[in-house]
C-alpha cells in the first residue's frame, strides 16, 4: 500500500522491521516523533524491544553500550545537543567495537537557541569511529537505515552507524514511502566479543602504550574494509528492493564542467538548481555526499566544484569544503549557506554556481567572500 | 502537469498539518507525487500557522517554503486580520476560504464553503474546536486538485469515524463554484 510518512517515521518503520533487542533514547526536538513512535510500537506490541526511558543522552548511550556487549541489536536516537551530551559515550561504543545503530536528527547548536537543521552537530562526531551517512528523501531515511544495521553489524566492520537526516526539512516533511520485508537481509548478530557468563571476560581494562595503538589501527582498518561491505549492501538492497543507492549520488556529473557538492536535502534540491543552470547552457551537476565516513573517492577532475556546507569548523573553513580539499587535492568556491535552518532555495544554489570564484569563501547572507 | 503549490493557513491546532497530509496523500492515491510540510516556528495552539503541500507528476526535490503558491486554503478566515494570504499568490491563482459568505479577490478565482458549519452539523468537534481537516478535502476535490474517490480513501486511512467522510461530502456538494 502506498503510504505517506516523515522522515522521523520511516526511522521508526525501519528500525520496527529491523527488530533490535534494546532501545534506549531520550527525547528531543525535533528528534521526539522517532521515540514516541518506537515507543508506542512497543507498548502495542508491534515490537519486542525492550524500551529503556533514560534520563538524558549520555545514559542512552551508556545504555545502548552495556546492551550491545552482550551481543544484542541496538538503537537509539537523538540530535543537536543530545548528540553532544553523549559524546564521551560515542567514543566508548566505536573503541569498544559496538555495532549500535543511531538516527540523528541533524540540528544547530546553541546559542542562539535554534531547533533547526545543520550538520555541526554530526560533523563534531567526525573522529569518532562512527560510520556516518546522510540522506535526502524519506525513502532513502528508510532504506539507509535498514541498510545500517547490516553494515554496523557486519564481521568485517563492528563498528556504530550514524544516520544523518535534517532536522524539519527532512525529520517533518511528508513523502511517499514504500516499506520491504527485510527478511534475511538484515542477518542476526554475531557478535565474537560478546559477554559470556559461561566465559568470563572483561573489557575496557587499562591498555599500555604498546598495545592501545593496535586498536585504534584496527579501527581504521575497518573503516577501510567498511567500504566493499557498504558497496554489498546496497547492491543487495538494490538487487532485492529495486532501489540503488551508493556512496554518492551523482545526478548529471558526467559531462558536468562545474558540480555542486552537498549533503542532506541541499543535495536533492541541488539537482533541481542543475537542470535549470543547464536551460541556461550552464554544465552543472551535483555530487550529493551520502556517506561522509568512510570518505568517498570523488572523481572531480576538471571540473570547478562548489561546496555547500551547513557547518562550520571557527578559524578554518566549511568543513565538507576541508574534507575535500584535503582528500581530493582540488580547491573549491566553499559556500556556508543554510545554518541554523537559513532558508535556502535551488534558484540561491544556481547564483552559487553562477558567480562561483574558486579558492574563496562565502557566508550566504552576510556581506561578500572571504 | 506542472508542479502545483499549495499553501494552507490556520491557527495551531485546527489541523492545518493533518489537512497537508491528506491532501498528499490524496494526490498520492491518485497517481501522484506529493510532498506536505508544516513551516516550523515558534507556533503554539492559537497562533497563525503555515502548511505547504507540493503536487506534480515527477518526484519532487524542492524542501524549500512555498513563494509563489497556485493555491492558498484559509482554514480560518480570521487569520485574515493579521496575515497576508495573498502574499506571493500566482496571477491568476486559486483562493479558498472557509467561510459562510463569500470572499472576494480582485484577479483571482475564489471559493467559499462553511467547513465549521458543516463540522458542527455532522457533530466532529474535538475538545470543543470543530475539525476543519478533513471537510476541506471534499473542496478540494471540487476544485479538482485530488479526485473524490482518492479524497475519501486517505480519510478513512487516517480516521475510523465515517463522519469525516459525510463532511468531505458535505463541502463537496455545498461549496460556492
Amino acid at each position: 500500500m502506498k503510504k505517506i510518512a516523515t522522515g522521523n517515521k520511516a526511522v521508526a518503520e525501519a528500525v520496527k522491521q529491523a527488530r533490535p533487542e534494546v532501545v534506549a533514547a531520550y527525547p528531543i526536538t525535533p528528534q521526539t516523533e522517532v521515540v514516541e513512535q518506537i515507543a508506542e510500537f512497543v507498548t502495542t506490541g508491534e515490537m519486542k524491544s525492550r524500551y529503556i526511558a533514560v534520563e538524558s543522552e549520555h545514559s542512552a548511550m551508556a545504555a545502548c553500550i552495556g546492551a550491545s556487549i552482550t551481543g544484542v541489536r541496538t538503537f537509539t536516537a537523538t540530535s543537536s545537543h543530545g548528540l553532544l551530551y553523549m559524546h564521551e559515550m560515542t567514543n566508548w561504543a566505536a573503541g569498544a567495537r559496538l555495532p549500535i545503530v543511531m538516527a540523528n536528527i541533524n540540528r544547530s547548536l546553541g546559542p542562539g537557541w535554534n531547533i533547526w537543521a545543520e550538520h555541526t552537530d554530526a560533523l563534531q562526531e567526525r573522529d569518532t569511529g562512527w560510520l556516518q551517512v546522510y540522506a535526502s528523501t524519506v525513502q532513502e531515511v528508510y532504506d539507509t537505515t535498514l541498510m545500517a544495521f547490516r553494515i554496523a553489524e557486519h564481521k568485517d566492520v563492528l563498528l556504530p552507524v550514524m544516520i544523518n537526516l535534517d532536522g524539519f526539512s527532512l525529520s517533518h516533511i511528508m513523502q511517499p514511502l514504500d516499506t520491504v520485508e527485510p527478511g534475511d537481509f538484515i542477518p542476526p548478530l554475531n557478535l565474537p566479543h560478546a559477554l559470556d557468563v559461561k566465559n568470563p571476560a572483561g573489557y575496557g581494562t587499562l591498555t599500555g602504550p604498546d598495545q592501545y595503538f593496535k586498536f585504534r589501527w584496527d579501527i581504521e582498518r575497518s573503516m577501510r574494509d567498511a567500504v566493499p561491505v557498504i558497496r554489498t549492501a546496497q547492491d543487495e538492497f538494490a538487487k532485492r528492493f529495486g532501489r540503488k543507492y551508493g556512496f554518492t549520488e551523482d545526478y548529471r556529473c558526467e559531462d558536468a564542467d562545474v558540480l555542486i557538492v552537498a549533503m542532506g536535502t541541499f543535495g536533492k534540491e541541488a539537482e533541481v538548481a542543475v537542470d535549470n543552470l543547464r536551460k541556461e547552457g550552464i554544465k552543472a551537476g551535483s555530487m550529493r555526499i551520502r556517506w561522509l565516513r568512510p570518505f568517498p573517492v570523488l572523481d572531480l577532475k576538471g571540473k570547478d566544484v562548489v561546496v555547500i556546507d551547513r557547518d562550520y569548523s571557527f578559524g578554518f573553513g566549511g568543513i565538507l569544503a576541508n574534507e575535500i580539499r584535503a582528500k581530493c587535492k582540488t580547491d573549491v568556491y566553499s559556500v556556508i549557506a543554510g545554518l541554523g535552518g537559513q532558508e535556502v532555495t535551488f534558484e540561491d544554489m544556481t547564483g552559487f554556481v553562477r558567480n562561483r570564484r574558486p579558492g574563496s569563501e562565502l557566508w550566504f547572507g552576510v556581506n561578500g567572500h572571504v | 502537469m506542472a508542479m502545483f503549490e499549495i499553501r494552507i493557513h490556520s491557527r495551531g491546532g485546527q489541523g492545518g498539518v493533518t489537512a497537508a497530509r491528506l491532501l498528499a496523500l490524496a494526490a498520492i492515491h491518485d497517481g501522484k507525487y506529493a510532498t506536505a510540510c508544516p513551516f516550523y516556528g515558534a507556533e503554539r495552539r492559537g497562533a497563525p500557522v503555515v502548511s505547504y503541500v507540493r503536487i506534480d507528476d515527477q518526484p519532487i526535490k524542492i524542501y524549500s517554503q512555498i513563494k509563489k503558491p497556485d493555491l492558498v486554503i484559509v482554514l480560518d478566515a480570521s487569520v485574515m486580520d493579521t496575515v497576508d494570504v495573498m502574499q506571493g499568490l500566482k496571477a491568476g491563482g486559486k483562493v479558498f476560504v472557509n467561510s459562510a459568505a463569500k470572499k472576494e479577490f480582485a484577479g483571482f478565482v475564489t471559493s467559499h464553503v462553511d467547513l465549521t458549519g458543516i463540522a458542527l452539523r455532522e457533530n466532529l468537534v474535538v475538545a470543543g474546536a470543530p475539525i476543519l481537516n478533513t471537510p476541506v478535502l471534499g473542496a478540494l476535490a471540487k476544485m479538482g486538485i485530488i479526485s473524490v474517490e482518492s479524497a475519501k480513501k486517505a480519510i478513512r486511512e487516517m480516521f475510523s469515524d465515517e463522519r469525516n467522510v459525510k463532511a468531505a461530502e458535505a463541502a463537496y456538494k455545498e461549496m460556492s463554484s
